[in-house]
């Protein structure tokens, strides 16, 4: 995070969102982002674009990669979703990885020629990540994945995916949390799309099924026991903060459209715009819209400085930025009307999409549990009840 | 008594005082210097990595994945030796 980027990263996402606008909502309707276009954002340096430039990203500060995602975010939350699990491996290789990971991974994510996915998520494993049951196994030199992946964002066409699971039984082990690195042509790999799902539609969901599969050991990243704490802690802290700024972008793009119908629809001989609660609706939301920004300003700032709150003050924006969302996304719908929930309104889509950012990378809920922990544990009030077994590993 | 990010390696009465102060504030309680915070249920998912973030800004120093061991993450005396340690290597080498 150097803070000196040759390319303006912002014009670059403004200018990259722009020329797609018009191209948004069919790939929503068809449930698909094109490959070109996927193409495209790596060629422009917008994945992974923070990755330090001797790992072939941009150099791009957390700000910079901020308003990139912010852009991209208010015109294709599918989108703003790709830049986001390519950037939560990233930072988890980049974190955690060894060397060779790092020379192996790094640049071809980057370029785009690697697609990664992100693979925690399964049937019994939600918000409480440290009860998966995909087991990874020893054999010999190499190891064994079992299990079954679920809600895998972009899981339909990623070359490998980040897996999270736990130490088998073969070698007397505890089940510890670890993390393989799975490709997707290894035999005993399984991909069932999913479609039509509330939001982020385009962003090519898919549960996936590990049987048996076969990785070498060095697909292992970080040692048993810090798969969740540290690798997916990694991910995640990254997952949010990109999250969050889409969210930010979504709010945005939602309260232009909205104000800018609500000046030029007119109803028996009224602007929208002089109703007052049309008027009181706008002024909420900008309001929400502005302090969502402001707060993940703040927590750029606090990541560029690596201060160690910046991991609680990312879930509290992404917590505020989903919420400003899908409050605005409401408002704009309500302001529109009818062209709101046309099939192929902007403020729709957003309404569907920004539903799912509140759930997603942390729910509000567990969001409000971190936050209000971080402020009691300040002033002399030990943890909620954390499950030692869990919450406490690795052990 | 501060350490400056950077220079030289870190004094013990300081590098003590600091994690104690850092982790009572983030722990809600005093520890001792064997307590196992981990063990004891204290920490919740957040606090592995938010620890990692202030020993690296703290002490100017890098936890890679060859430091990734529970042993010198999980009571105050480990944590102490730990940074004791990498900071002592960045002296040597500075």
């Amino acid at each position: 995070m150097n803070g000196t980027t040759a390319v303006d990263l912002t014009a670059l996402g403004a200018r990259f969102a722009d020329a797609v606008r018009g191209d948004a909502a069919a790939w929503d309707a068809r449930g698909e982002l094109p490959a070109e276009v996927r193409r495209e954002a790596a060629r422009e340096g917008l994945l992974d674009a923070d990755l330090p430039p001797r790992h072939g990203g941009l150099g791009a500060t957390p700000a910079q990669l901020g308003e990139v995602c912010a852009r991209l975010g208010g015109v294709c939350g599918s989108l703003r979703g790709l830049v986001t699990v390519q950037g939560m491996v990233g930072a988890a290789l980049l974190r955690w990885g060894t060397a060779g990971q790092r020379e192996r991974w790094l640049p071809a994510l980057a370029r785009g020629e690697v697609l990664a996915a992100f693979a925690a998520t399964e049937t019994e494993a939600g918000s409480d990540l440290a009860a998966v049951t995909t087991e990874v196994e020893p054999h010999g030199d190499a190891y064994t994945v079992t299990g079954g992946k679920r809600w895998i964002t972009f899981g339909e066409i990623a070359d490998v995916y980040l897996v999270l699971g736990r130490t088998g039984g073969a070698d007397g082990t505890d089940g510890r949390p670890v993390v393989a690195l799975v490709e997707a042509d290894r035999p005993g790999v399984r991909c069932e799309p999913v479609r039509g799902q509330l939001g982020l539609r385009a962003a090519q969901v898919a549960h996936v099924r590990f049987d048996g599969v076969r990785v070498p050991s060095e697909n292992l990243v970080a040692p048993p026991g810090f798969g969740l704490s540290h690798v997916v802690g990694t991910a995640l802290d990254h997952g949010r903060f990109t999250v969050a700024w889409g969210c930010v972008g979504m709010a945005e793009a939602c309260l232009g459209a909205a104000a800018e119908h609500a000046v030029r629809r007119t109803q028996g001989g009224v602007a929208l715009a002089g109703h007052q609660q049309v008027r009181a609706l706008l002024g909420r939301a900008a309001v929400d819209g502005r302090a969502a920004r402001e707060l993940c300003l703040r927590a750029a700032r606090m990541r560029a400085a690596v201060d160690p709150d910046a991991v609680v003050e990312t879930v509290a924006a992404k917590y505020a930025a989903a919420r400003a969302a899908t409050s605005v996304a409401g408002s704009a719908v309500q302001v529109m009307g009818a062209a709101g929930c046309a099939p192929d309104s902007l403020v729709g889509r957003c309404y569907r999409d920004a539903k799912v950012m509140e759930i997603i990378e942390g729910s509000a809920q567990v969001s409000e549990l971190h936050i209000a922990d971080h402020l009691l544990r300040a002033h002399g009030h030990g943890p909620a009840r954390w499950r030692p077994e869990r919450e406490g590993e690795p052990r | 008594m501060d350490t400056p990010n950077g220079t030289g390696a870190a004094d013990v009465a300081s590098v003590t005082e600091e994690l104690h102060a850092y982790l009572s504030g983030h722990l809600g309680r005093a520890l001792g210097q064997d307590e196992d915070y981990f063990a004891l249920g204290l920490v919740n998912s957040l606090f592995a990595i938010e620890l990692v973030n202030f020993v690296e800004q703290r002490y100017g120093v890098e936890v890679t994945v060859d430091d990734l061991d529970l042993d010198h993450f999980r009571t105050l005396g480990r944590l102490r030796d730990f940074v004791l340690v990498k900071t002592a290597g960045r002296g040597a080498a500075a």
